[in-house]
């Protein structure tokens, strides 16, 4: 097996397995850098998940075919915005310890999508989806040598839409007046609102927005991946998301870069048996490579990241 | 007057929470077609109906116990430790291990084991603790990314070295042991073992600590203000690593319970035990002290088993009491309201 044909197995399955984690660190981005810590990510990814397959689910009972799962991504962004709402409240306006109140998140979650799960299909997941986001080719790009076969072959428009949208959130934070002001709250708020920056709208939108790329991210990985619903659909992923935000600083594109790094790590595991190498290593390491990397480089051994000024702590006007 | 209304502020703000999440998940009954009355009555009847019922709700509260006093000593310190689920998964593997591979008399071995997990546990606790205090990492992150160290590791050391049929370790030896057969009789053959009376130990041990000793006094003012603390000097760093160290060692222990009371092994897990992020619950609900603690164990490990009566007799998915406890954790977090809706009738109060 030459270099090549390791290439070509590791880069497009890590695409696939970057999409969800980039939407959903895209998600963080948006609700930290403006002032709230939120560790709901996991909760808001697994809401998602579970819009996205009913919603694939009852497109294809509906007849809209291959256009179900993107019907599905629809109703996931709003409902991810919806569900995101009781973190915002909690932590913006009733000043909850953000941490305490992302935890509650996860828990609501978990118990709500298995409920109506249950209460829906009368079992623990939901019905297999028919419509899956399929593979295909670029057109022209997947003729380019080499980056061609890699890239733009064979892969998924979710996963383009994913890369769009980080430079996207990358526009909106840091070349528009409303992403200054995003910023601007989560560092220092007091002197946001004396400059005349509504700083609780501000965090508001900013935490409703993270909520809705974070179901999306849900969605797009039943839609890709897993296929249905399950209370173990969603296992971590959103974690590994707040993981690659830390990582990639805080920075939209720092962020997908993180997380196409963690989804080459995941990959590697699943893949890692073919590849001669990788083959004599327990996938235990590479399972826990993400999370490791994220420590050090906490730490400041794989460059230092620091959190925006103001993360965690809720405004109160007139607070010294 | 005003300690009494502070008093019994603490008291209304976890009951006001329990009452409004009952109350809602009752809502939620009656909007999706179940009849909350009968699923409540189920529910109680699946906590106090039979000796087995209790048993097992006692059972389901010890590690409950124990990971609310791992996050609330932490708390304490002005630290988030959600890492108890990991420092509970490796308390468990190193009870297990202490309990297959040691043959010692029992009075040795079962405190041997116990204090292996919580050994374990102070370990893994106390690796984000040092990150924090050596290099200011926020003890949040690196103890979630720990959570996930902790499982993987774990797993893949009992695919390794510990493997028996069916996916998990061999059973732990009999001196090893929490199981009590007359325990398990009274309650009519539950799982119930004597790991509550170590989780109740633990409580008074964590009281005896904080409010009883210096290094106590020194966590707790580390926990309200890190700066006056230094300034008086007190070591800060050397308290943030002890706090996440004797907080690990609770979770640790937490371990135990499931590795020499419940299950008697270890399984390979593809997911976390969901005690240790109870604990957050568990924590904040009992107000971060020992009987506060003790009675919100007993509460959620009740509504956790009573669950299960509650779905096969009502036909409630167990999912509901999820619900409730997060709802419950949302109206303890956002205390603020109450609290200025109180502020506002007390002249000159302050929060």
């Amino acid at each position: 097996m030459d270099f090549f044909q390791i290439l070509a197995l590791i880069v497009p399955a890590a695409i696939v397995s970057a999409a969800p984690l980039i939407l959903t660190a895209l998600g963080g981005v948006l609700s930290e850098r403006s002032g709230v810590v939120n560790i709901g990510l996991e909760g808001l990814m697994m809401f998602g998940a579970f819009i996205g397959a009913i919603f694939t689910h009852y497109g294809e009972q509906w007849g809209l075919g291959g256009g179900s799962p993107w019907m599905s991504f629809v109703v996931a962004i709003v409902a991810g915005a919806l569900f995101a709402v009781p973190h915002a409240v909690a932590s913006i306006s009733l000043k909850a310890d953000q941490v305490v109140s992302g935890v509650a998140l996860n828990f609501l979650a978990a118990g709500l999508s298995i409920f109506l799960t249950k209460k829906l299909f009368g079992a623990g997941q939901t019905p297999d989806i028919q419509e899956r986001i399929g593979k295909g080719d670029v057109p022209v790009l997947s003729k380019i040598p080499v980056i061609g076969d890699l890239l733009f072959s064979n892969a998924y428009s979710t996963s383009f839409v994913a890369v769009f949208l980080a430079f996207v959130v990358w526009y909106i934070i840091y070349k528009t007046p409303f992403g200054l002001r995003l910023r601007s709250v989560g560092e220092h708020p007091m002197a946001a609102d004396t400059m005349g920056i509504n700083v609780i709208k501000t965090r508001y939108i900013s935490v409703i927005m993270g909520g809705a790329f974070a179901g999306l991210g849900g969605a797009i990985y039943v839609a890709s991946i897993a296929g249905n619903f399950t209370g173990s659909t969603i296992s971590g992923q959103g974690f590994m998301a707040l993981a690659a935000m830390i990582f990639g600083k805080w920075h939209p594109l720092g962020a997908m870069g993180a997380a196409l790094f963690f989804g080459l790590a995941q990959s590697l595991s699943i893949t890692g048996e073919q590849i001669p190498l990788l083959k004599d290593i327990p996938d235990v390491y590479l399972l826990i490579l993400p999370y490791v990397l994220t420590i050090l480089a906490l730490a400041g051994f794989v460059g230092r990241a620091d959190a925006p000024k103001a993360s965690g702590q809720p405004y109160e006007k007139g607070k010294r | 007057m005003n300690l009494i209304k502070g008093r019994l502020f603490h008291i209304l703000v976890p009951v006001v929470s329990v009452l409004l999440g009952l109350l809602i998940g009752g809502i939620i009954m009656l909007v999706s077609n179940y009849n909350p009355i009968s699923a409540y009555a189920a529910l109680i009847d699946g906590i106090f109906g039979n000796g087995y019922n209790l048993g097992e709700t006692i059972r389901a509260a010890s590690p409950l116990i124990l990971s609310g006093l791992a996050v609330a000593f932490a708390f304490r310190t002005g630290l988030f430790n959600i890492g108890v689920e990991g420092q509970l998964l490796v308390g468990w593997l190193a009870s297990v291990y202490v309990g297959i591979h040691f043959d010692l008399p029992k009075v040795i071995h079962l405190p041997f084991a116990i204090l292996a997990g919580a050994a374990a546990g102070a370990l893994w606790g106390v690796i984000p603790g040092f990150l924090k205090a050596k290099f200011k990492v926020h003890e949040v992150i690196t103890t979630i990314m720990m959570n996930y160290i902790a499982l993987y590791t774990t797993n893949g050391i009992i695919r390794a070295y510990m493997l028996a049929p069916g996916e998990r370790t061999k059973d732990i030896k009999e001196t090893a042991s929490l199981a009590s057969p007359w325990l398990q009789q009274l309650t009519e053959f539950s799982r119930l073992h004597y790991g509550i009376v170590v989780a109740i130990l633990a409580a008074l041990i964590m009281w005896f600590i904080l409010w009883k000793t210096t290094t106590g006094y020194e966590l707790r003012a580390v926990g309200f203000n890190q700066h006056a603390s230094q300034y008086a000097g007190i070591n800060v760093s050397k308290n943030i690593v002890l706090a996440m160290a004797i907080s690990g060692a609770f979770a640790g222990a937490a371990g135990t319970m499931e590795g020499l009371g419940t299950y008697q092994y270890m399984t390979i897990n593809n997911a976390f035990t969901g005690v240790g992020f109870d604990g957050i619950a568990v924590s904040l609900l009992g107000a971060n002290g020992s009987v506060g603690i003790i009675i919100a164990a007993l509460l959620f490990g009740g509504l956790k088993i009573g669950s299960l009566t509650m779905q096969s007799a009502a036909g409630v998915p167990t999912e509901l009491v999820g619900i409730v406890i997060a709802l419950i954790i949302f109206f303890v977090a956002s205390s603020y309201l109450i609290r200025w809706l109180t502020n506002r009738f007390t002249k000159g109060g302050k929060i």
